[in-house]
């Protein structure tokens, strides 16, 4: 093991670190421990309850999201030109600029929740639904990605791992023909596989080789992407009589049974992935494997010494991530899209990493981080049919997300909740704010893991 | 992400553009209110003409934006309501269909193969809307689609015979986005029209790029990735091609940058731009584009937009031809004194043996009847 290189002072600073994030074990450490996010920690800060809920990760993250809303509407009101026409006569009469600028947001909801303007039930409860179905292949996804970053694994390669989990299930689902049921739960173990294999090849170059996996799991995205396109070019994965690169359809029983009928397109995969999402929980939290995934994460030293098998904990917790991700896929080919085409994961695994992130990476957190950002993708479509709004604004905001995720302290410093410093142990990279910090720390925490 | 990275800086930099623009309105903000009235929309007509892109977005400078075009210049010559939606992926095409039916659109337009399926789907659950579908042809389409399609082989055929006979190094060149049907037929007219060259003049003018007898060639792999359309062609010209055709969509861009590069260190080197005329749309490359092999797609979305407000929807497929002027070489504009003569007599006598059926013009990805 490569390890064995790393000098012995720096596994002591990880040891302290880990002990510090975990409050010795109590806690479930965050993706990135909080002691090299620069800042301080929250949770040490003691002081007053209310104090204590103001500052804590859920505060934060929520705070981020209002934020990100708040400067999207700024940017959706300066670029759209009915705004800058109203707001031409806004003091004769204020309220056609403002309603310019809510209409996007009045969309988003319209779009991702109720719409009060449908023409039936069905009308109004479609966005709901819609909501529900986007967020399932993200839910999967995301629970992949955070599972490994819980052993301390960066795992880019949720896309690949979603193409390689789709393109097993589709091929099954349309090449072999099996009665309804059956053949559902066969193309679900394909993705299983699929996605399992390759995430698992990630787990044991890296237990094997020491190969970081964040560049092994970012090569295999291409590989699994250019693998797909390539097969979808041979008339094996082709529709008779057609050269273009589509797959035929799945068989009918081959897809998930449609929950709602079929004006919505929200299928029993969602079920699935509550399911997966107890799953994940289970593992985690009440099963020795999700004990010693933890523990690895922490601090591999430490759980080698506790007698932890730490190259097989590091494969195995690939393969699951990877299967938990080939399930993504699942949702696709036999949820909503029915066959396979070269852009079946669209940018599902990459969102997934932020659904991670901004779930804490805890199961319950991605899946509703999961729900916000299908909420996002729902509501996109009807921000840009009702009112225009480039569908850019809406990865806008998404991303604005992001970077105020990434950086904790950055949030807490705009809303004035940092806890005063001295009150609490620093970590032992410093304290420095930003977050600059924060992309040391997640490249330091991926290295130790190395 | 990487793309929707690429989107926020560009976004970024146009809202800094625009916020001061905002401030300075915000400014002059007390101008008289307009009667409620006198809003635009209420002498325009009641019907709704939309459009949803595929995943290459309205700004792809190719089948995106020439059918946007169309649907801009309806909405304006019809003055009709006109909607628009861009897909950001594959996964986006039913919702954002669902969306324009929802939003009231008599006729839908839809732009590509990819969003086939979703078209199909969606008409057949919504037999009281119209479709038309771009680039893309189902025989198992209902009765409110109308497919408009394109033998871009005949077009593609000229701009072969065209750069061969321009060609000074005897070597020419083309790649694609994607090895579909819609980007080869381009590649497969390229290669009868450089073949047709050399039979006619007993030359032996070399084609890299493509085999259309394998199906296969040089492809960048998607539509986005400009650099790597870079990579490919300056590895065209070192191999000694001097005329190069890149079906890639906005990577022909790539292909456009890496002749420049080499025109500024002395090496002639000429683009066959595609789709629309690049002289007009890639203003960037115009000094070295030589022609384009066009499809008018702008000219037939207005028509069959017009014909459906008209009520004469019509499901036959539009296929677009030399013939009808749906596919067409481009005018070459400033390189027009590097076209000879004689090059231009053939062409035009060329032009009127496809349409007459005397040259034959074939590719397995051409529209059937």
């Amino acid at each position: 093991m490569p390890d064995a290189k790393t000098p012995r002072d720096e596994d002591d600073d990880v040891a302290t670190d880990v002990a510090l994030d975990t409050a010795d074990g109590a806690m479930a450490p965050s993706p990135v421990p909080a002691s090299s996010q620069g800042g301080t920690i929250p949770h040490a800060a003691g002081g007053s309850l209310f104090r204590q809920i103001v500052t804590g990760n859920a505060m934060v993250s929520v705070l981020s999201v209002l934020l990100a809303i708040v400067l999207g509407g700024i940017l959706m009101a300066v670029t759209n030109p009915r705004v800058a026409e109203t707001a031409g006569y806004f003091f004769a009469r204020p309220g056609d600029m403002l309603s310019e600028v809510f209409k996007p947001y009045v969309a988003l909801v319209q779009g991702s929740l109720f719409n009060w303007a449908g023409a039936d039930t069905a009308a109004q409860l479609y966005p709901i639904t819609e909501t529900l179905t986007v967020s399932t292949p993200l839910i999967f996804a995301g629970l992949g990605v955070a599972l490994a970053f819980r052993a301390g694994l960066f795992n880019i390669g949720a896309q690949g791992q979603i193409i390689f989990g789709a393109l097993f299930g589709a091929y099954v689902g349309f090449t072999w023909h099996l009665p309804f049921l059956l053949h559902l739960v066969v193309v679900i173990i394909a993705g299983l596989v699929g996605g399992a294999l390759w995430g698992g090849l990630v787990g044991l170059l890296k237990a094997r080789t020491g190969a970081h996996e964040v560049i092994v799991t970012i090569m295999l995205n291409y590989i699994a992407n250019f693998l797909l396109l390539f097969l979808l070019t041979t008339p094996a994965f082709q529709r008779k009589g057609s050269t273009n690169p589509i797959s035929p359809f799945l068989d009918q029983t081959a897809l998930f049974p449609e929950l709602l009928g079929p004006q919505f397109r929200l299928h029993a995969g969602f079920l699935v992935a509550v399911l997966a999402t107890v799953f994940v929980w289970w593992l985690l939290n009440r099963s020795t494997l999700g004990f010693e995934f933890r523990a690895v994460g922490a601090n591999q030293s430490a759980a080698r010494t506790a007698g932890i098998n730490v190259p097989r904990a590091v494969v195995l917790v690939m393969a699951l991530a990877g299967a938990l991700a080939g399930l993504a896929g699942i949702a696709q080919v036999s949820g909503t899209e029915k066959y396979l085409s070269g852009g079946v994961a669209a940018s599902i695994g990459f969102d997934a990493i932020t659904v991670a992130l901004l779930g804490r990476s805890t199961p319950w957190g991605t899946f509703f981080a999961g729900l916000l950002f299908g909420a996002f993708r729902a509501g996109g479509v009807a921000m840009q049919a009702q009112t225009q709004t480039p569908i850019d604004i809406v990865l806008v905001i998404q991303s604005l997300i992001v970077l105020f995720i990434a950086a904790p302290p950055l949030v807490r410093a705009i809303f004035g909740l940092n806890p005063r410093k001295k009150k609490n142990a620093t970590g032992g990279h410093g304290s420095g704010t930003g977050s600059g910090a924060t992309a040391g720390g997640k490249i330091e925490s991926g290295a130790a893991t190395a | 992400m990487k793309q929707s990275l690429r989107a926020n800086l560009k976004r970024g930099s146009f809202a800094g553009v625009a916020t001061a623009g905002a401030a300075a309105l915000l400014l002059a903000g007390c101008g008289a209110a307009p009667s409620a009235s006198s809003s635009g929309s209420a002498t325009k007509s009641d019907y709704t003409a939309c459009m949803v892109s595929d995943s290459g977005g309205f700004d792809d400078k190719s089948f995106n934006q020439s059918g946007f075009e169309g649907l801009q210049a309806a909405a304006k010559d019809l003055s009709i309501q006109e909607k628009h939606v861009q897909s950001k992926a594959d996964t986006d095409y039913d919702p954002n269909l669902r969306s324009m039916v929802q939003q009231g659109c008599k006729l839908t337009v839809t732009v590509g193969f990819l969003l086939g399926d979703a078209t199909k789907n969606i008409a057949t659950a919504n037999p009281n809307s119209h479709f038309a579908i771009i680039d893309y042809s189902d025989p198992t389409f209902p009765k409110n689609v109308k497919p408009i399609v394109y033998d871009t082989a005949q077009a593609a055929f000229l701009a072969g015979y065209l750069a061969a006979g321009t060609s000074k190094t005897g070597k020419v060149a083309t790649f694609g986005g994607l090895n579909i049907p819609t980007v080869t037929i381009f590649m497969d007219g390229f290669s009868d029209g450089v073949k047709y060259y050399n039979q006619k003049k007993g030359k032996s003018v070399q084609l890299l790029g493509w085999d259309k007898d394998k199906q296969d060639g040089t492809f960048v792999g998607d539509f986005k990735q400009i650099d790597k359309g870079k990579v490919l062609t300056q590895g065209f010209l070192d191999q000694g091609a001097d005329i190069v055709l890149p079906v890639a969509g906005p990577v022909g861009a790539g292909a456009g940058s890496a002749i420049l590069d080499a025109k500024s260190k002395g090496t002639d080197a000429k683009l066959i731009w595609v789709d629309s005329d690049g002289y007009l749309t890639a203003t960037e490359y115009k000094s070295v584009i030589l022609t384009s092999v066009q499809k008018t797609m702008a000219t037939a979305v207005e028509s069959v937009i017009k014909d459906d407000k008209d009520g004469k929807f019509d499901p036959s497929p539009y296929i677009g031809t030399l013939d009808n002027g749906g596919v067409a070489l481009a005018p070459f504009h400033d390189l027009d004194s590097a076209v000879s003569a004689d090059m231009k007599s053939d062409l035009d006598q060329l032009k009127k043996d496809i349409i007459s059926g005397a040259v034959k013009v074939e590719s397995k990805s051409s529209p059937k009847q």
